[in-house]
């Protein structure tokens, strides 16, 4: 574990009314992992994702702890160089593919622009590679989706421009921010097939935040789960799904529907394990845009 | 997904009319002194009242009828759309320069820069806009560039507001999100990202508050604080033809008119323009 590229220790963060949206969250990702992050809603798995970017809301602080991203501790940092070493080496594949292009732009500049403005590429040079990545995303004629504007578009199309976009600058790690929540299912299985592939492709690390242990099953090498900002468990993948450690793991596990058996296997998580955790989910109103 | 290029739609009636009554205006505002039939400030008690065109007793080449003093009414109205225009054009723009740049700073900086800019707001919405408009007249001294002040003064707030409201939506959105970790700076982004989606609402509001500039302009003028009292205004002339108007009606109606379609037809193109700067109506 000593070896990872990004690791997060003690990491704190609250509502500027004191509400704690995280608490003292530790996690590592090593180079090439695929490491889910999996919790409710509301338990605080974005906000990880964007305390590590650098991007969360205006409301909510981080009070104590460290993000360490290659020896490096970002928290001490100012916010432009935190930004600037983060963008060098990490990308996000967004939630919602609806608002994470700028719709008064065309596609082309959204894809290229990155890879001028922070690598320093020749613009002719981030085109092709553009066109490149549109076509390994299996988007038919790139040349008219890099002049298209994003309305122009389908939510899946959009979703695989961002995954290509994410893939650009070849990072070193990914975070997918709940990259197939707004899509339907057919569509989120060949996105979450085109993500593992890319990763692989690429090898890349991902940090996949989801509340779909469906996904994490299929995707996921390592995983933290998440319970009221805490992280409850973090484990690898076959020690979790052969017998979780912790009550609250277990019985999220356990409230997963599955097919052979439709309708007995729904069991919510019982209070009692919820009482065992400490803590409460912030109320919705008292959260950021974007929830969870 | 359609055509990656849709064709430019036509332009519509609504552009057509709005667009082609202003730019009838703006050629009788610069070519007055040519086309005008009479000197706009030329006396002739002899011709007091004379009634439009087509009622009984009117004298050719004052198609519109004179007012009590013998002044031409259509020469009178198309000297009052050079001052007219002007305002709508100066004080809207700087309204909107004013008003918009606040807001674009206080909707995506936030912090102390948004405190400070929505208080100013709430306190000068507290003020009754017309009676701070004559206070500052009173103040700066009648005139021209007093009754653009004025304005750019009492209607920065209508253009902070919303473009603030609109900028704070939009800062929200993922796309900035991923601007910022693409290592975009803050004013970057809100010049190249932000700027461009609320522009259809800053256009919008702008031609409205061409047609607002136009009708203080004529309150001031009503109330006799606009330029100097010599030099024709919509609002003038509608204040003296009130005195007569059981005599002679028309003194009063037709600048009114004038003003009525002036304000319209600005509000009326910028529905119109803001589906072509909509990214999506586009």
């Amino acid at each position: 574990m000593s070896n990872a590229f990004l690791k997060i220790r003690n990491l704190s963060a609250q509502l500027h009314d004191g509400t704690p949206i995280l608490r003292a969250v530790s996690l590592n990702l090593n180079p090439g992992e695929v490491h889910g992050l999996v919790g409710e809603s509301g338990a605080g798995k974005s906000m990880i994702g964007k305390a590590v970017l650098g991007t969360l809301p205006h409301a909510i602080k981080i009070t104590s702890g460290e993000i360490w991203l290659d020896g490096e501790n970002l928290l001490t940092l100012p916010t432009a160089i935190w930004r600037k070493r983060i963008g060098a080496r990490a990308a996000l594949i967004p939630q919602d593919p609806l608002t994470a292009l700028n719709p008064s732009r065309r596609i082309g500049p959204q894809i290229t622009n990155r890879l001028v403005d922070i690598l320093g590429w020749r613009r002719a040079d981030a085109q092709t590679r553009a066109l490149d990545l549109l076509a390994e995303v299996h988007i038919p004629d790139p040349e008219r989706v890099m002049r298209a504007y994003p309305h122009e578009l389908s939510g899946g199309m959009r979703q695989r421009i961002l995954i290509a976009s994410a893939f650009a600058a070849e990072p070193d790690m990914i975070i997918a921010d709940e990259p197939t929540t707004a899509l339907d299912v057919v569509v989120q299985k060949q996105i979450l097939h085109l993500i593992r592939d890319m990763q692989q492709r690429h090898g890349t690390a991902l940090l996949f935040v989801t509340h779909d242990l469906g996904v994490v099953s299929k995707t996921c090498q390592s995983l933290s789960i998440l319970y009221a900002g805490r992280v409850v468990e973090e484990t690898d993948i076959h020690s979790f799904f052969n017998g979780p450690a912790h009550a609250y793991s277990a019985a999220l596990l356990a409230a997963t529907p599955k097919y052979t058996a439709p309708t007995g296997s729904l069991k919510p998580v019982p209070q009692s394990v919820i009482d065992a955790v400490q803590g409460e989910i912030a109320a919705f109103d008292r959260l950021g845009r974007g929830g969870a | 997904m359609g055509d990656a290029r849709a064709p430019r739609r036509p332009l519509g009636l609504r552009l057509w009319l709005s667009g082609g009554w202003l730019t009838l205006l703006v050629l009788a505002a610069i070519l007055a002194p040519w086309i005008s039939p009479q000197d706009p400030l030329a006396q002739d008690l002899f011709a007091g009242r004379l009634p439009p065109f087509w009622q009984a007793g009117a004298e050719p080449g004052y198609w519109l009828g004179t007012d009590s003093l013998g002044r031409d009414v259509l020469t009178r109205i198309t000297y009052g759309a050079q001052v007219a225009l002007v305002v709508a054009l100066v004080a809207g723009t700087a309204t909107c320069l004013v008003g918009a740049t606040l807001g674009l700073i206080a909707g995506y900086y936030r912090g102390w820069v948004d405190l400070v800019v929505s208080r100013l707001i709430e306190i000068w919405m507290a003020f009754p806009p017309v009676l701070f408009a004559i206070l500052l007249i009173a103040v700066l001294g009648p005139g021209l560039w007093s009754i653009v002040i004025a304005i750019v003064v009492i209607d920065w707030t209508r253009f902070a507001r919303v473009v603030r409201a609109e900028a704070m939506s939009q800062s929200a959105m993922d796309y900035v999100a991923s601007a910022q970790v693409a290592g975009r700076g803050r004013m970057g982004i809100m010049l190249a990202e932000i700027l461009p989606n609320v522009m259809a609402t800053i256009v919008t509001m702008l031609t409205l508050e061409m047609g607002i500039a136009v009708i203080i302009e004529a309150i001031l003028s009503f109330v006799n604080l606009s330029i100097s009292t010599d030099f024709p205004t919509w609002g003038g002339m509608i204040s003296e033809g009130r005195l007569s108007v059981h005599q002679a009606w028309w003194v009063l109606v037709f600048p009114l008119i004038a003003l009525f379609l002036t304000v319209l037809s600005f509000s009326q193109l910028g529905e119109g323009l803001k589906d072509r700067f909509d990214p999506v109506l586009r």
